[in-house]
């Protein structure tokens, strides 16, 4: 026994450590809001996702349906062809004006034919309900086979841009007083034609595959050409940062020595990483156009441009690649007596590949959604109707790109081309979603754990 | 012949003497591979390489200097009395050369004789009419020294490419004689190929540094020739941004950079706490379902690019503002675009940005720190805040620095969130605009690139370069110096 005996006197702590004194009770509390606060932010986060996601695809979608008009056109010789002879130089003289009588009349007939109640009664009030660009189809089809003048064909005719959004419901019949392309009574032909099926949406294959349209006519607006664009661009960077992101990956992993030229190029290397990509823009202004003289606005130059920018992306994720390559490869392949460079191209790099491909897809799919620096070397504002000729004509002829028609739509007044800006960035999620999974199915099957 | 012609050509004859420097090393050893210094295909890259690298490599200088040349002499050309009030000699110049590409073009198309389009004396008039009825594009009227220069220019650069094909078709069989005396059987040709390849790869990699030069001396050389224009005491003195192309403007450079850095300031107070917490809460409390989830989820919005983040910002957050904000809301907010709508959007952009930086930042800390701050009873939350985040605090700084690095270079949200007024003003409701976005209008435009209204640009370029950079080298200095070293 020791002389000191516990104080009996002091008042023991009247709490149990069971029961959670207010202390406590604080402490926890805030643990439980600074949880709450992390999951709000991922929730945040998830749900900017699905806000954007949803935007694009409510707002999108609508662009791939449009509005046509199945008519029976009647193709007057007497108008089309004077001299009888179905030659198709004399139907060229025969300009889109010399069509649209043709295709009104039609209309007209087709709104009487079907009973249709309409204080209209002139051909040319017919104007409202049909795309500018129809004329111009028919002609089209008429010079490829000109033994169709005299008879009656059907034809397909793209409604007009005010006559499809008031189908989507983009056009309202409240807001008709201030519209000067369309009025009421139009809009009551549009829904009587509708109820006997004369005018319906169909999938609008001339919105993958056509071309982009002037201002005034969203209706026949396509990204197909400016796909092209982006596809010839993206054959330059895959031919030029590939190879060159590559080799310089391969000296910088193996053979570079410890130099202040090494250490200049690492540096320069993840400064590249770093820059605004509109200053790679200048870059390619001041350099490729102003400079070496390439044409403006050709997909080369936009290639090359990017080309400089997917650089360090490559670069970086191909050094990964190799550094997880195991240096006993290396070492075996010296040692049965190949030389250093026979040791890297024949056995590290093979080793390597996966992971260099699925860096590079990515950085591709990167280069494919850049817009700013095109903006710069004039890809924009520019409307190439015609596909490219050949391989020469689609690098080096003028021609825009998915983003950058995308900026242009954006641009534009018309509400129906903010229907096709978002009908666009489908079709680019649509590339990027699918080259991302490439990457991620080749990393998955052949990605080796050493 | 085109210069891609005349580059099959090379790679042609570069196969063809692969094929000759194998057969013709073998040949020197008697069929007898075991008797040559190398593997046989070895030779035959001796030969290609000395076939293509100096060939193609006089193509390129070729095709950078000829074009050069051909500007000044045509330049010496034109006489004084040519050259309009209002108008440049690089206008003029330019004029030449559509007119030359005409003459070509009509040419071609068999519109214009070739005789006809050679004639020195031909009466300009009548030259621009023929070259307009066969579709070409001629501004003005054409004047005899005009029309006389692009004769000349044409001239020139049938001649060129003449010399050009003969040039390279030189090299290139130089280089294969070259490389076939080399291929006999003692030759060590491994050595030579693979030391070649070994340059190659060096080039390859100095690339980087030639992109940053090319970058640093376009930004350089346009700048001081747009302060040579326009005075550089105005350019960072000037509170206002008025440029207009008939001539004094107003560029001062203080409404775009506080346009871009309050637009940058509004993105990171949407960025930097979502991204943060979320960061926190991946890493510490997640479930691995949970991370699996979410993760990807959250990088997702990383992937898609920023043309559909300019979209979102114009078609959605804007018309979402003014409905709060407009007429009828509170009517503080007069048009969609705004610094909020471009902040907003942008700040979506960054959070994944923030939050897998933070997170890895966050998983570097290392476990036992954790554990010593439970073992001492504090709660979960407590321990993130006072051991976790102080000891990850440099990296998240260096993260967010990073962040708007890129917020302050981004530009296609802000060329269509963020409107185009310039003003000084704290409203954030109110469209302003940016450096970026005065890039894109200033450069976009037809003005020709002797005026100071275009040349502004690459002054504007030229600050964004160094405030990227300078951000960029601040973050990576903060992470070196502070960083906690754990092992």
């Amino acid at each position: 026994m020791t002389d000191a005996s516990m104080p009996t006197d002091t008042p023991r702590h009247g709490k149990s450590i069971m029961v959670a004194d207010a202390h406590t009770k604080k402490r926890n509390a805030s643990e439980k809001r600074f949880q709450a606060y992390g999951l709000a932010a991922i929730g945040a986060g998830v749900f900017f996702l699905l806000v954007l996601l949803g935007a694009i695809l409510s707002n999108g979608l609508s662009a791939f349906q449009q509005t046509f008009i199945e008519v029976p056109v009647y193709l007057d010789a007497a108008k089309l062809d004077k001299n009888g002879n179905r030659d198709p130089e004399d139907l060229k003289k025969v300009s889109t004006f010399g069509y649209n009588p043709l295709i009104q009349n039609a209309i007209l007939e087709q709104v009487q034919a079907a009973g249709i109640d309409t204080p209209l009664d002139k051909a040319s009030e017919m104007k409202a309900l049909i795309s500018a660009s129809a004329a111009a189809q028919l002609r089209d089809r008429v010079i490829a086979n000109p033994d169709l003048v005299g008879e009656t064909v059907d034809f397909r005719i793209l409604a007009a841009s005010r006559v499809d959004g008031y189908l989507k419901g983009r056009v309202q019949r409240e807001d008709l007083a201030r519209d000067k392309n369309i009025d009421a009574v139009h809009l009551d032909i549009v829904d009587q034609m509708r109820e006997r099926g004369l005018l319906a949406k169909a999938f609008n294959w001339e919105f993958v595959f056509g071309a982009d349209a002037s201002e005034s006519r969203p209706e026949q607006a396509g990204i197909g050409i400016a796909m092209l664009g982006s596809f010839f661009m993206m054959l330059v960077v895959l031919a030029l940062a590939l190879p060159i992101g590559v080799a310089a990956s391969i000296y910088l992993e193996e053979f570079a020595p410890q130099n202040w030229f090494t250490d200049l190029i690492e540096v320069n290397i993840s400064n590249l990483a770093a820059v605004p990509s509109i200053v790679f823009g200048i870059l390619g202004l001041s350099v490729f156009i102003q400079f070496a003289g390439l044409p403006q606005s050709a997909p080369l130059v936009g290639g090359l441009v990017l080309t400089l920018m997917t650089l360090p992306t490559i670069i970086i994720s191909t050094r990964a690649a190799l550094k997880a390559v195991p240096p006993s490869i290396r070492d075996a392949a010296l040692g049965i007596g190949a030389s250093k460079m026979q040791s890297v191209f024949h056995h590290v790099l093979p080793l390597a590949m996966p992971g260099i491909l699925t860096g590079t897809i990515i950085g591709l799919a990167q280069a494919l959604g850049e817009t700013a620096p095109l903006l710069l070397i004039g890809m924009v504002g520019y409307i190439a109707t015609n596909a490219p000729d050949g391989l020469v004509e689609g690098f080096m002829s003028p021609n825009s790109a998915m983003p950058a028609q995308i900026y242009e739509w954006a641009k534009r007044a018309d509400p129906a081309y903010y229907e096709r800006a978002w009908g666009g960035i489908i079709i680019l999620l649509v590339f990027l979603l699918s080259m991302n999974i490439i990457a991620i199915i080749l990393r998955r099957r052949f990605e080796r754990r050493w | 012949m085109p210069a891609y012609w005349l580059f099959l050509i090379v790679l042609a004859i570069a196969a063809v003497g692969f094929v000759l420097g194998r057969m013709r090393a073998l040949q020197s050893a008697k069929g007898d591979s075991r008797a040559l210094h190398s593997l046989k295909g070895y030779y035959g890259w001796n030969v290609a390489l000395k076939v293509l690298i100096p060939a193609l490599l006089v193509l390129v200088v070729w095709q950078l200097a000829y074009p050069l040349y051909t500007n000044a002499t045509v330049a010496g050309l034109i006489p004084e009395a040519s050259v309009n009030d209002g108008s440049s000699a690089d206008l003029v110049l330019a004029e030449v050369r559509r007119t030359a590409n005409g003459l070509e073009a009509a040419v071609a198309s068999g519109q214009i004789a070739d005789t006809q389009a050679r004639d020195t004396l031909a009466d300009p008039v009548a030259m621009t009419d023929s070259l307009r009825s066969a579709g070409q594009i001629v501004t003005s009227e054409l004047t005899t020294p005009i029309l006389n220069a692009a004769q000349h220019y044409r001239a020139m650069g049938e001649t060129g490419a003449l010399i050009r094909t003969v040039v390279v078709l030189l090299v290139a069989f130089g280089g294969l004689f070259w490389g076939l005396s080399d291929s006999y059987k003692d030759f060590r040709a491994r050595n030579t190929v693979e030391q070649t390849v070994k340059y190659l790869l060096i080039a390859a990699a100095s690339i980087a540094i030639l992109t940053t030069l090319g970058i640093v001396l376009s930004l350089i050389g346009n700048t001081i020739r747009f302060f040579n224009l326009y005075p550089a005491s105005e350019f960072f003195g000037s509170l206002t941004w008025q440029p207009s192309f008939g001539g004094g403007s107003e560029l001062g450079i203080w409404p775009l950079l506080w346009g871009t850095l309050y637009i940058s300031f509004v993105a990171l107070l949407v960025a930097v706490p979502i991204g943060l917490f979320a960061a926190v809460y991946l890493s510490e409390y997640a479930s691995p379902k949970l991370r699996a989830f979410a993760k990807p989820a959250l990088e997702v919005l990383a992937g898609i690019p920023t043309i559909v983040y300019g979209l979102f910002a114009l078609l959605t957050i804007g018309p979402l503002l003014i409905s709060v904000f407009g007429p009828d809301g509170a009517g503080w907010m007069t048009g969609t675009r705004s610094v909020m709508t471009a902040g907003i959007a942008m700040g979506i952009m960054l959070i994944p940005f923030v939050s897998s930086l933070s997170d890895d930042i966050i998983n570097a800390v290392p476990q036992a720190m954790r554990d010593g701050s439970y073992g001492l009873g504090a709660t979960k939350s407590e321990t993130v805040k006072q051991v976790v985040l102080p000891a990850a605090l440099p990296g998240i700084v260096g993260a967010v620095l990073l962040a708007a690095s890129r917020a302050i270079g981004e530009t296609m949200i802000v060329v269509l969130g963020a409107g185009a007024a310039a003003r000084l003003s704290l409203n954030p409701l109110e469209a302003m605009t940016t450096v970026t976005t005065r890039i894109v209008s200033q450069l976009t435009g037809d003005a020709d690139f002797a005026s100071p209204e275009a040349l502004v640009a690459f002054a504007l370029g030229m600050t964004l370069f160094v405030l990227t950079l300078g951000l960029n080298v601040f973050a990576l200095y903060i992470v070196r110096t502070y960083r906690e070293q754990y092992d």
